[in-house]
């Protein structure tokens, strides 16, 4: 149903930006030096648009809003609720690190990574090129402050600059694309352009030329190779905190207008962006596996990580449209969702462990750091070894099923490319498997540096218990997660 | 819950309170749960054998649920006459592995033990498992308990061992993963095992699975060539570590074949069994030879568990009811005897912390009661009649004499190799005068060990001297499988 003004659609967002103004100001009059009021009072806002965007979420229904510029979609909501509980956890695992580092003077954090957040919901849930576009930019100009937000540190302020600069032609390869669109349909409207490009009316060329930029752009935003290259410079120098920030609930962002862009916008073309797809993941897989095996900073190789699982999400899209026939679409659609979803929890737990320890005085960043961390707290090295085995996809935990339902993917297609596709990324994830297992090794086979135990405040143990178990739960009984997904994109592929 | 989900998730949850709940600080507590667990997870599997019906191939002890409807992946458990006896192997083996650790392991008993009560538990699944998925799940999930057993408890080389086992097995298994898949989408949407056995397949997809699944289970046999990582391995894991690869985890690869590639691909099978048998000949000869020159005990039994190993697949590939069976006596007594070898040789290194035979002479001096163990399951080992390696070895040969005279030449041979490595370490290790110092030293081994060796010894006798309830439960499943493999499942 389509609305004038459907104000229901934009409910979380609306919380979200109020209740960032007032948080601005009520930090003016905290002095605290941990931000315990601005803290508490962003988790609640944060906990509320969750529930928020939980209901809308399991309602199923789908509305458009403000003429059509914004839909609120099952799937969107999803990301949404994900994203802001993702962002939650952030803040819970970051506080004291950023407390212990002076970085939470003012509450730009705090309120900077809600407007982050906000710029994220636009993204989900914008249905037209212009807000997605917007929302974008709104989320990647907070990040920018926030990687620089430890104004004095030279590495940090480094990591600032690089991605700023990256991220802004980033932005202005998407923009360009999406103008040639825009020039050749005559529509910034998501669905309005898929109806036009199916007509077929359109000349196909100009389409694949705005496209290139358009994959170029995402790829950049997700990190994916060969566009790759700010992502181990900003993964290390940022504050760890706000590594994480950017490393976690954004990708569920970067999935979504992935979606809105070339599945509702672009389908059509399918053919034409599942081959770009495609390379950009085998590059992803191959830069990404072998650059992480070489690193020795844990940063760094969790950002190389990153990299190959972006390409192995990736492949999930390269296979739903087989000859155009869209059959296989949902399924290939949704084992990406799994996949991305599964992938920030995983994240999570990992950095919550490098947050805890780097809080011990010194950054904690080298692989060498971990080392005997099973002698001094079993729990934290279990978390962090059930985080790294799930990266490398064994069963039984969630990254397992997260490899196994992209695979699956790519050979229901039964193209003999996709099989071919699949066994690449089999021998790819078994080099990722290396690196991932030597985190385990030095937390388990060495000997301890120091023989302190690990302390953790009560709310970040309990939250980094409920993480690991989480990945441990949901390996054992993957249904539910994935039938969400599932319905999620089949009620966005429906309209 | 049925009696198998219980022989799976008994082990699994003594394990889990053990890592949770475990210190150092109450390492006797944590050696007393550990055993109770371990003794209460054989109990359950014991009515398996009590209950099981023989003369039926069907699977026995069936449980089913939806697990991931998604996939449409079932928790599917059920065992036959090819897999009742593994499970009972393995919580058996369990069972005389929390006891050699008793003393042995003192830093962080609680992860040691309860790393191997989870491992039994996935091994178990392994077995049971008829869902592909489940089947690979705990196939998988065994890997990451050995990788921290290798690894933490190993010796020096221990962290080389530890990556070489996981890399090279998981490489196997990625592989096989792909081919689940295939028979999922090629089945029209179902991971149920035993539908796969019924599925025609084209002879191009026979080969690729063949091949796929020769991957994932050649490696864990190990068979000939890519068996180098298992002396690597069991020279670096701990004792217990090496009991229970050489005991069960080999086995998990032999039992794929009989799952998986035979009855899913038997054209392919029999294509390739001149492959597998020319394969399965060079490990029974060539590395029987190359055990003759090891100078490290360990290593020695290593390469004599991949020749023996060899006889396995032999027996499987010549496609006959006494090579098929023998096959699987071989696994089950080769759980007994290699266990019990890899135990004695710990007995051993827990007094002198050395595995070089040249390091010992004499022990039968100052050992008494272990050479008289030793002595039974050297024997054994090199397949004298009346212990456990007797029954399967002979059988298979004389299945491989019944279909070629040249391989049943062959694989005979091994007998001459097996006596001659293993009574030749026999000899130097225990027999004539004390050798130095370190053996003058050596006490006898105390109750808890003899304990330990005596239920295997009773186990190697009793299989030696009666082996009819172990062919008896297999008789039908293994003609079943047989009639299955001989039938063309091209389309």
């Amino acid at each position: 149903m389509i609305d004038k003004l459907s104000w229901v659609a934009i409910y979380p967002e609306i919380v979200l930006l109020v209740m960032a103004c007032v948080i601005a100001l009520v930090d003016l009059s905290t002095t605290s030096a941990r931000r315990t009021r601005t803290y508490i009072l962003t988790l609640l806002t944060l906990a509320v648009v969750a529930v928020l965007t939980g209901m809308a979420a399991n309602d199923g229904k789908t509305i458009y809003g403000f003429g059509g510029m914004v839909v609120s979609d099952p799937m969107g909501n999803w990301l949404k609720c994900f994203a802001t509980v993702a962002l939650m956890v952030t803040l819970v695992y970051g506080r004291p690190y950023a407390a212990d580092r002076d970085m939470l003077r003012g509450g730009e954090l705090f309120t900077i990574s809600m407007f982050a957040l906000l710029g994220m919901f636009v993204m989900i849930s914008g249905s037209n090129f212009l807000l997605i576009y917007l929302g974008l930019e709104l989320l990647t100009l907070s990040s920018y402050a926030l990687v620089a937000l430890r104004r004095d540190n030279a590495v940090a302020s480094e990591a600032a600059m690089k991605y700023f600069v990256l991220g802004a032609m980033a932005s202005g390869f998407l923009l360009y694309g999406l103008s040639m669109l825009y020039g050749a349909t005559g529509s910034l409207d998501v669905n309005e352009v898929f109806k036009i490009i199916a007509s077929g009316k359109v000349n196909h060329q100009v389409l694949v030329f705005g496209l290139v930029f358009i994959v170029a752009g995402l790829a950049f935003k997700v990190g994916a190779a060969p566009f790759h290259m700010w992502v181990p410079d900003v993964y290390q120098g940022a504050p760890t905190a706000v590594t994480l920030l950017i490393g976690a609930a954004p990708e569920l962002a970067a999935f979504a207008i992935i979606i809105r862009l070339l599945v509702e916008g672009l389908l059509p073309l399918a053919i034409d962006w599942q081959q770009m797809l495609a390379l950009l993941a085998v590059a992803s897989l191959l830069v990404g596996n072998l650059a992480a095996i070489a690193q020795t900073n844990l940063k760094r190789m969790l950002a190389y990580s990153t990299i190959a699982q972006m390409g192995f999400m990736l492949l999930g899209l390269v296979a739903g449209v087989v000859n155009g026939n869209t059959y296989n679409a949902q399924f290939a659609y949704s084992a990406s969702m799994f996949y991305i979803v599964t992938y920030v929890l995983t994240t999570l737990a990992s950095f919550g462990i490098i947050l805890l320890l780097a809080r011990e005085g010194f950054e904690s960043e080298e692989i060498t750091d971990l080392a005997g961390l099973n002698q001094r707290s079993p729990l934290y090295a279990g978390v962090m070894a059930i985080a790294m085995f799930s990266l490398a996809g064994l069963p039984p935990l969630v990254g397992f099923y997260a490899k196994l339902a992209v695979l699956q993917a790519l050979i229901a297609s039964g193209q003999a490319i996709y099989i071919g596709l699949a066994v690449f990324a089999v021998i790819m994830s078994l080099i990722g498997a290396f690196y991932y297992l030597r985190v385990v090794k030095v937390m388990y086979f060495d000997a301890p540096v120091t023989a302190s135990t690990v302390s953790a405040p009560r709310d970040v143990r309990a939250v980094l218990s409920v993480n690991g178990l989480l990945i441990l739960v949901l390996g054992i009984v993957p249904g539910g997660l994935m039938t969400l997904c599932a319905k999620a994109i089949v009620a966005t592929l429906a309209n | 819950m049925g009696l198998l989900s219980l022989a799976i998730w008994v082990p699994i949850a003594f394990g889990t309170a053990l890592l949770a709940f475990g210190r150092d600080e109450n390492a006797r507590g944590v050696r007393w749960v550990a055993l109770v667990g371990a003794i209460v997870s054989f109990l359950v599997t014991v009515p398996l054998y009590t209950g099981f019906q023989n003369g039926t191939a069907a699977m026995q002890f069936v449980e089913k649920a939806s697990w991931i409807a998604r996939f449409n992946v079932n928790y599917h458990l059920g065992v036959d006459g090819l897999s009742l006896w593994l499970v009972l192997l393995t919580s058996f083996i369990t069972v005389v592995v929390v006891i050699s650790a008793w003393e042995v392991i003192t830093e962080r008993v609680n992860q040691y033990m309860g790393a191997f009560l989870i491992l039994s538990g996935f091994m178990i699944g392994v077995f049971a498992a008829l869902d592909g998925i489940l089947f690979y799940v705990f196939f998988e999930a065994t890997l990451i308990p050995m990788y921290l057993i290798i690894g933490i408890w190993g010796g020096p080389n221990k962290i080389y061992a530890a990556f070489k086992f996981f890399i090279y097995t998981l490489l196997g298994s990625l592989l096989m993963l792909v081919a689940l898949i295939y028979l999922y989408n090629k089945s029209g949407g179902s991971f149920d095992i035993l539908s796969w056995h019924k599925l025609p397949l084209g002879s191009t997809a026979q080969t690729f699975l063949f091949f796929a699944f020769f991957a994932a289970f050649a490696v864990k046999v190990p068979m000939w060539p890519v068996h180098t990582w298992l002396p690597d391995v069991h020279v670096e894991a701990p004792t217990g570590g090496s009991a229970v690869l050489a005991a069960i985890m080999l086995k998990l690869g032999a039992y794929g074949f009989l799952r998986f590639s035979m009855p899913i691909a038997p054209d392919a099978s029999h294509e390739w069994a001149w492959l597998m048998i020319a394969l399965s000949l060079i490990a029974v000869i060539y590395v029987g030879l190359v055990a003759l020159v090891q100078e490290d005990m360990k290593k020695l039994v290593a390469y004599s568990s991949v020749a023996h190993m060899g006889f396995v697949t032999l027996g499987f590939f010549i496609f006959n009811e006494l090579g098929v069976s023998g096959g699987i006596v071989q696994m089950i007594a080769h759980g007994f005897v290699s266990g019990a070898m890899f135990l004695g040789i710990g007995v051993l290194y827990d007094r002198v912390h050395s595995r070089q035979i040249a390091d010992y002479g004499g022990v039968v001096n100052t050992m008494p009661k272990f050479a008289a163990f030793a002595l039974l399951f050297a024997m054994a080992n090199c397949g004298l009649p009346g212990t456990a390696g007797f029954v399967g070895e002979w059988m298979v040969i004389l299945g491989a004499v019944k279909s070629n005279f040249w391989i049943g030449l062959g694989a005979a041979t091994a007998l001459i190799f097996g006596a001659a490595y293993t009574l030749w370490m026999y000899k130097r290790v225990y027999l004539g005068p004390v050798g130095n110092d370190h053996v003058k030293e050596l006490t006898d081994i105390n109750a808890r060990e003899f304990l330990m060796l005596s239920l295997l010894a009773i186990a190697v006798l009793w299989m030696g001297i009666y082996p009819k309830p172990f062919t008896d439960v297999m008789d039908v499943s293994v003609t079943e499988l047989l009639r299955h493999v001989a039938t063309s499942k091209l389309p």
